[in-house]
């Protein structure tokens, strides 16, 4: 019987969550080795598995995703140190966010991918490039986010603080970024997940090292079995900085939680 | 010379969306001498929070003023130490920071701090408690909390806005007797307000009654009964006479904010 909101017993869930993987693999073994559809567009689970042993072992792929990594960190890092300090301005003054919203809510709808040839035009085809499209991707959303938790601050904390005998400096030290750094925490945990996204599209245009690469080079030799590695490859990285992130997160802010 | 003076202090809220201006507040005159424990008793939105914000300084008054020793108030500050009816702990902040947070603001060194701050976990009953998250008390800990930070200011003046409104009985009964039971070892002057009557006879020296909005005193009714005082006090028949007369006063502008409610 299934009753709205009831919780699930946690080994069921556990069984449920694995279970869509094995129906999910099986059904993809099924139509592959099973000749329904066509080798060449899509190749069956045990050669992606071979397949990408031999990248691995013969084409040092461990090398792209290295480097790949490097750029999502480096593009993120850079993002997070611009942003997170003008969100919390923009938060926090409201005159800086009446002189910085409107533009930054229009750079946010600028699609990362289509500033790649600008970017290119202007960094070249280096890593430098890599890590801008990254940032412009993720340094408008940072803002944006960061702004608006900021500015919902709990007025009744800032007003106990306030008779306690803070000044306007000590509020925004002492405050408003304490109380608000796990939520800051949690959206650059968000954001870490769409700069994978960015950094694979930077990677098809004008590269010749990481994840990205690999993928639109196997495009070119029909190698379905290697690009369903390297995705599945950037599916694993993205949930493994997920859980860090989470755990750094818990680690850091115990009383959210307690 | 009174300890606070409020003068004339009125608050007039503009009206939304082009609506006509509210008045919350009519124009309130209230002398407060030092050591005296007040209690603003009223209906709510009488504007009786209002009052005790503008003392605090987190509302401007739309005319008149207030003073504290003399000098004019115009923000808040830490010698109004306030508790308010919400939970207002900072919640990244264990018990022992939280109460020493004014004395941090106003860059005390830690030595003198950490005795600070132990004397009043001491004086709510707190100890043991002292690195615990305020997510982890219980609402009557979490008030306690709020009351040793308010004190260990030591402000001028202490300002509680209905502390225990979101307690339970039995709860709130035992957080009166502390906080009396402190007023009468340390003497300050308290001004504390609540919509319970009980609540209000019980602490006060002298209760403030407030008429429905907009609020204005009403009546001022001194409270002789004698210190220290136990809960059984509350069914002695001197209270229960306070309390009638209370209650018919009360009750009065509790059926007239009802009617403008309806109307």
């Amino acid at each position: 019987m299934l009753r709205p909101l009831h919780p699930v017993a946690p080994g069921t869930r556990s069984v449920l969550g694995i279970a869509f993987f094995v129906l999910f693999v099986a059904f993809w073994a099924w139509i592959t080795l099973g000749g329904h559809v066509n080798r060449i567009f899509l190749a069956d689970p045990l050669s992606m598995l071979k397949d990408g042993w031999r990248l691995l072992v013969e084409d040092r792929f461990w090398l792209d995703i290295l480097i790949t990594i490097w750029r999502v960190f480096g593009g993120f890092v850079l993002a997070s140190i611009v942003a997170v300090p003008i969100g919390i301005a923009m938060g926090a003054w409201k005159p800086v966010e009446a002189f910085l919203e409107p533009f930054v809510s229009f750079a946010r709808y600028l699609p990362a991918s289509a500033f790649i040839p600008l970017l290119i035009l202007w960094a070249g085809i280096g890593e430098f490039e890599k890590l801008l499209v990254i940032f412009v991707g993720s340094v408008f959303q940072i803002i944006l986010i960061v702004a608006v938790k900021v500015g919902s601050t709990r007025r009744d904390l800032v007003e106990a603080a306030y008779t306690l005998g803070a000044t306007d400096n000590g509020i925004v030290k002492r405050v408003i970024m304490p109380a608000n750094a796990p939520e800051i925490a949690e959206t650059l945990r968000l954001v870490l997940g769409w700069a994978w996204t960015y950094v694979i599209v930077a990677e098809l245009i004008g590269s010749s090292s990481g994840i990205g690469y690999m993928i639109i080079n196997s495009q070119s030799r029909l190698a379905t079995g290697q690009i369903i590695f390297g995705i599945i490859i950037i599916g694993l990285i993205g949930l493994l900085s997920d859980f860090a992130f989470k755990a750094l997160n818990r680690w850091l802010f115990p009383w959210s939680l307690a | 010379m009174s300890k606070l003076l409020i003068e004339g202090v009125s608050r007039t809220f503009a009206g939304v969306g082009g609506g006509q201006p509210v008045q919350a507040l009519q124009p309130v005159d209230l002398a407060v001498a030092a050591n005296d424990f007040i209690t603003i008793l009223g209906p709510s939105g009488c504007g009786k929070s209002t009052l005790l914000r503008i003392v605090a300084g987190l509302e401007a008054p739309s005319t008149g003023r207030v003073l504290l020793d003399g000098k004019a108030v115009t923000r808040p500050g830490p010698d109004r130490g306030m508790v308010f009816q919400s939970y207002t702990l900072f919640p990244w902040l264990t018990v022992a920071e939280n109460i020493g947070f004014g004395l941090r603001e106003q860059g005390r060194p830690e030595g003198e701090r950490n005795e600070i701050v132990a004397s009043y976990i001491d004086l709510v009953g707190l100890k043991g408690f002292e690195n615990h998250w305020p997510k982890q008390l219980s609402g009557g800990m979490q008030q306690r909390t709020a009351i040793a930070r308010a004190l260990a200011n030591d402000p001028e003046i202490l300002l509680l806005d209905e502390p225990f409104g979101a307690l339970d009985n039995q709860t709130r009964g035992l957080m009166q007797e502390l906080l009396l039971g402190i007023w009468e070892r340390r003497k300050k002057t308290v001004l504390f307000v609540t919509h319970d009557i009980e609540e209000a006879i019980f602490m006060a020296s002298r209760v403030i009654v407030m008429s429905a909005r907009p609020g204005r005193i009403k009546s001022d009714v001194p409270v002789d009964l004698p210190h220290p005082r136990h809960y059984t006090l509350k069914t002695s028949p001197e209270f229960s006479a306070l309390k009638a007369q209370l209650t018919e006063d009360i009750r009065i502008e509790a059926m007239r904010t009802a009617q403008t409610q309806s109307a």
